[in-house]
Parts: C-alpha cells; sequence; structure tokens
C-alpha cells in the first residue's frame, strides 16, 4: 500500500500532485453533481432534524439549499469563492433580519461538508487509499467553503450592527423645531469627536430646512466635557452662525463650567443661558415674541 | 511616497488661479465616485484649494495628483501636491496655526491638516516640496 | 466668471453663479467698493449659495470687502453658505469674524433694512 501523506494545497505542489489532486476534485466534482437531486434532499432533510434555521419554511430552506448546493460545488471545481463570497453575503442579508443566528448558518454548511463527505465515503470504501486520497483532496476545499460563508454571515452581520449604531446616534440628537424659526437640540450622553460631528451636521441641516434664526443648544444632559469636546461645541456655534443662525447654550453644570474656565475655551463669545427654560425665554426675545400668560392681562400682572 | 498604484492617476498641473479652481472640482468629483458625503466633498475640496493654492503662491507651478486607494476594507481618496518650488525650510513652523510668510491668513498647511485624515509632508529647502493627504471613507 | 451685480433700491446685491478663481474674487470686491459709491448704496448682499467651497482666501476677500464696504459707509452681509461649506471653513479655522451673515436673500434684506433703518432713527433723533 503507498504511503499516504496528508497533503494541503500548498504553495509549491510538485506538479503530478497538483494534477493529481486536480484530477480527483473533477472526480468528485462530477459524483456530487451527477447525485445532487438525492444529497440536496438529504442535507435539507438533516437540516430539518437539527432543528436549524427554524425561521424559515421547508420551501424557503430547499430553495436555499440548492444555490448553496450548486455554489459548494461550483467552488469546489473552480476553487475561486468570490461567487460564493458574493452569494453568502447576499443570504445573510435576507436571513439576518429574520432572526437568523450565526450558529445555523455554520452548522447547515458543516451539515453539507458530511453530507457529501458520507456520500464520498460510500462511493470509495471498497479502495481506502482512493479514499483517503479523495478526501485530501476534498477536506481543505471544504474548509475553505465553510470558513467563506461563516466570515461572509459574520461580516454581514457586524455591518448591520454598525448601521443600527449609526441610526441610534442620529436619533440620539433630535433637532426639534419648537417653533418657526427655533430650532432646539437637547444633547444627552457622552460626545465624541465623531457624534460631535454628526450633531453639528444635523444641526446645520435643520438650520437649513427649518429656516431657523435660532438655535438652543441645551447640554444638561452632558455629564462631562474635555477640550475637545469644547472646542467641537465652539465650532458648532461657529459653523451655525456662518449660516446666519444665533446659538444659546443652556444648561451648563458647575462642573463644566469650572473644566471650561480650567483648560482656557474661548467661550466669551458663545452666548449662554442657566437653563433650557431661560434659553427659550432669551430665544423668544430675539425672535421679537412677546409672552403673556393667558390668565391673566399683562397689565394686571404689574 | 506609499502610493499604492499608478494607475487611474487624475494630474492636473498647476500654475494659475484658474487651476486650482480646476483642481478642486476634479478632486470632488472623484470623491464623488466613492461616495463620500457633502461634507467630506466640502473638506476633500477645500483641502486641494489649499494645497493647489500654495504651489501657486510659493513655488509658482507644480501639480494636483488625485487617486483613490484601498487599505484593507476601507477605501479612500489620496491628494498628492508637489512643486519644484524653493521648499519649506521650517515644517514644523509652517505647520502651525497663524504662521505665514506670504501676508495670508496662514491657516492653509495646518488647517488643510485638520481637514484630512492622514498627512505627510516631504520638503527640503531649495528641492520642491510633495504633501500627500488621505481622506478614508467611514 | 463676471458675478453680475444688481441694484435693489438703496442695496446691491451681487449673486455668485458659479465657482470663483481668486481673480474673479478680487474683481468683484472691487466693483463691488467702486458701485457702492456711484449708487449711494446703504447695504451690500454678497450671495454665496452657489460657491462649494470657501477656502482661506475667499475667506479673507469677504472680510476685507465687509471692511472696505464699511469704510465706504455701508453694511455688507453674506447670505446662502451652505452647511456642508460653513463646516469645512471651520474646521480650516475661518470663521469670517466681524462679517454678518444670515440664511437666504431674503433674511439678508431684513437685515440690512434693519441696520439702515437704526442708523436713519438715530439720524432723526439727532436732527431733533
Amino acid at each position: 500500500m503507498p504511503e499516504i501523506k496528508p497533503r494541503r494545497p500548498g504553495p509549491t505542489p510538485t506538479s503530478s500532485d497538483a494534477e493529481g489532486t486536480a484530477a480527483l476534485l473533477r472526480e468528485l466534482v462530477a459524483h456530487l453533481r451527477g447525485n445532487r437531486t438525492q444529497l440536496r434532499e438529504e442535507w435539507a432533510r438533516r437540516i430539518t432534524e437539527a432543528k436549524l434555521l427554524t425561521a424559515m419554511t421547508k420551501e424557503e430552506i430547499f430553495a436555499e439549499a440548492t444555490s448553496i448546493y450548486d455554489n459548494y460545488v461550483d467552488v469546489l471545481e473552480t476553487g475561486a469563492v468570490e461567487a460564493l463570497q458574493a452569494y453568502a453575503r447576499n443570504l445573510s442579508e435576507r436571513i439576518i433580519p429574520r432572526g437568523v443566528e450565526t450558529h445555523e448558518v455554520v452548522g447547515i454548511v458543516l451539515l453539507l461538508r458530511d453530507v457529501m463527505a458520507r456520500s464520498l465515503f460510500e462511493k470509495y470504501q471498497s479502495d481506502f487509499a482512493l479514499l483517503n486520497r479523495v478526501l485530501d483532496a476534498y477536506e481543505p476545499a471544504a474548509n475553505r467553503i465553510a470558513n467563506t460563508v461563516a466570515v461572509g454571515f459574520v461580516q454581514e452581520r457586524e455591518r448591520i450592527i454598525r448601521e443600527q449604531q449609526e441610526a441610534i446616534r442620529e436619533l440620539s440628537t433630535p433637532v426639534l423645531p419648537v417653533r418657526e424659526r427655533l430650532l432646539i437640540l437637547p444633547i444627552i450622553g457622552v460626545i465624541d469627536p465623531q457624534r460631535a460631528r454628526q450633531l453639528t451636521e444635523q444641526l446645520l441641516r435643520g438650520i437649513r430646512t427649518n429656516r431657523a434664526k435660532v438655535v438652543v443648544i441645551d447640554i444638561t444632559g452632558v455629564p462631562s466635557i474635555d477640550s475637545t469636546v469644547a472646542n467641537h461645541l465652539v465650532q458648532t456655534v461657529e459653523s451655525a452662525r456662518l449660516l446666519g443662525a444665533t446659538v444659546i447654550v443652556t444648561g451648563l453644570s458647575p462642573e463644566i463650567a469650572q473644566t471650561l474656565v480650567t483648560i482656557g475655551v474661548d467661550l466669551g463669545k458663545m452666548n449662554t443661558v442657566g437653563d433650557l427654560r431661560g434659553g427659550i425665554e432669551e430665544a423668544e426675545r430675539l425672535l421679537g415674541y412677546k409672552v403673556h400668560p393667558l390668565t391673566e392681562s399683562p397689565t394686571a400682572q404689574a | 511616497m506609499p502610493l499604492t498604484s499608478k494607475r487611474d492617476e487624475i494630474r492636473t498641473p498647476i500654475s494659475s488661479d484658474f487651476d486650482i479652481v480646476k483642481a478642486r472640482q476634479r478632486g470632488r468629483e472623484l470623491a464623488a465616485t466613492l461616495g463620500f458625503p457633502p461634507t467630506d466633498l466640502a473638506l476633500i475640496a477645500t483641502a486641494i484649494s489649499e494645497l493647489a493654492r500654495n504651489i501657486v503662491r510659493y513655488a509658482d507651478r507644480g501639480e494636483i495628483i488625485l487617486s483613490l486607494v484601498e487599505k484593507g476594507e476601507k477605501r479612500g481618496i489620496v491628494v498628492v501636491a508637489r512643486d519644484d518650488g524653493p521648499g519649506i525650510p521650517d515644517i514644523e513652523l509652517a505647520l502651525q496655526d497663524g504662521f505665514s510668510t506670504s501676508g495670508s491668513l496662514g491657516l492653509g498647511l495646518p488647517g488643510c491638516r485638520r481637514l484630512m485624515d492622514e498627512f505627510d509632508i516631504n520638503s527640503r529647502n531649495g528641492m520642491g516640496t510633495i504633501i500627500t493627504v488621505k481622506k478614508w471613507l467611514r | 466668471m463676471v458675478v453680475p451685480i444688481l441694484k435693489q433700491g438703496q442695496y446691491l446685491i451681487a449673486s455668485v453663479q458659479a465657482a470663483l478663481t481668486d481673480t474673479d474674487l478680487l474683481k468683484l470686491r472691487d466693483a463691488l467698493t467702486e458701485q457702492v459709491g456711484t449708487y449711494r448704496s446703504r447695504g451690500v448682499i454678497m450671495d454665496v449659495t452657489a460657491l462649494d467651497v470657501m477656502d482661506s482666501f475667499a475667506c479673507r476677500t469677504l472680510s476685507d470687502l465687509a471692511v472696505m464696504i464699511k469704510l465706504r459707509g455701508a453694511e455688507t452681509v453674506i447670505v446662502g453658505i451652505q452647511p456642508e461649506v460653513a463646516f469645512s471653513m471651520v474646521q480650516l479655522g475661518l470663521k469670517l469674524e466681524g462679517v454678518a451673515t444670515a440664511l437666504d436673500l431674503e433674511e439678508g434684506l431684513a437685515y440690512l433694512d434693519q441696520k439702515v433703518k437704526r442708523v436713519a432713527r438715530a439720524i432723526n433723533e439727532q436732527k431733533r
């Protein structure tokens, strides 16, 4: 019996080895194509048995199984994973919103690998040496495929998470048009440079679309400020002015006020008012509004 | 220069104020093909404007070379400003806000650095200046 | 690129239509400073809605323009700076300090009316 060394298609295989592997791959690709219907059904059955992809119907599972099967065999044949990569990404995009988990995707690919391997066993069981060589050719390719699909799925998940984070961030700084020409921007939570930029962009767009003349930025909900954030705040105020809007900053806590003085941020040109209520009153004054309680006439107050 | 590829470079010779406008418009167009948001397009165009103006002001002539780069997952735009002018004798000083030898606002180089993600300057007295700036798509 | 200057009552309106070179900007500055005297204008509106870049040179020229117009006895207001342009300007460190800004032409006119009225009122009070 010839000695069999497990061999992966390394960077410099001898040409006879490479040819041997290629020939074997061709042979097993032909086998997998020939038994497509049966193996695919076997796979779909085992997916259901293992209670994977429970969020999908039988028909859906079978349709996806068909595509993955064909892609899988194509990769074995050509060695090029690009098409499978694109398909995995596309599949992930469709199934992630339906709650399919990473272990399910990895699970079904490993099942397919197993279904195919068993079929190869069956075919070559009489010739152990040949079976070993077939598996040597099959294993590295199958591993690569499993890896490609799993990585594609995880990357897609990460992308979706990033998008959601972005959306949450955008929601977390609403630009509120409280009355004609007056915007309120309540900032809650920590401001990092990225958020500061987003905040400024949103405010500037808000000023343009609402034709705002006065903006009240309330930072009561900002726990702390360092010099970088303070400079961002100053830049926000300056850029709003360039568009023609006046900014009033409210809710500077004693700690923040002290920080700003200590780090020497020039807030002299910044219009500050103690609290949000005072800020809105000042804004109304700038806009030429006069507010009186409805129950009393303005003269009765005096 | 760590330029990844020589293909698809857009070169704009710079010798007059009209070329400044041309270079920054080309930069904006190239950046737009990559899908940069409007704010980044404005930042990139402004940075190119400052770099090109420096060439006209200090070196008379030079060129702006635009190209796209990829680094792993990241994609971005590279702007190279190259001239054979007198060079910058003290780079540290030139990168300080408010420093200018030409009576301008002195915001050109330090400002340009703030507008972009990466900034690299190579200059020797009498040997010209090469400034490379990059902006990554986020 | 020649920027058309419109005479509207006691104001001059310069509305930029496309990207301007440094030379264009200087020409515009000189034309406005000249015409403010010719038409005895009380205010100048510089509409930059069409500008997609305001670099250090443009800012300095506009600041100079505002000072020169002031010396000629009129007010200047810059209108229509785009959000992205404003963002870039501030990043670059350009604040157009001492120059009035307004959202658009309409707001710019309102600003000048207010300014000019205030001056007129002060003059009237002195006369009394």
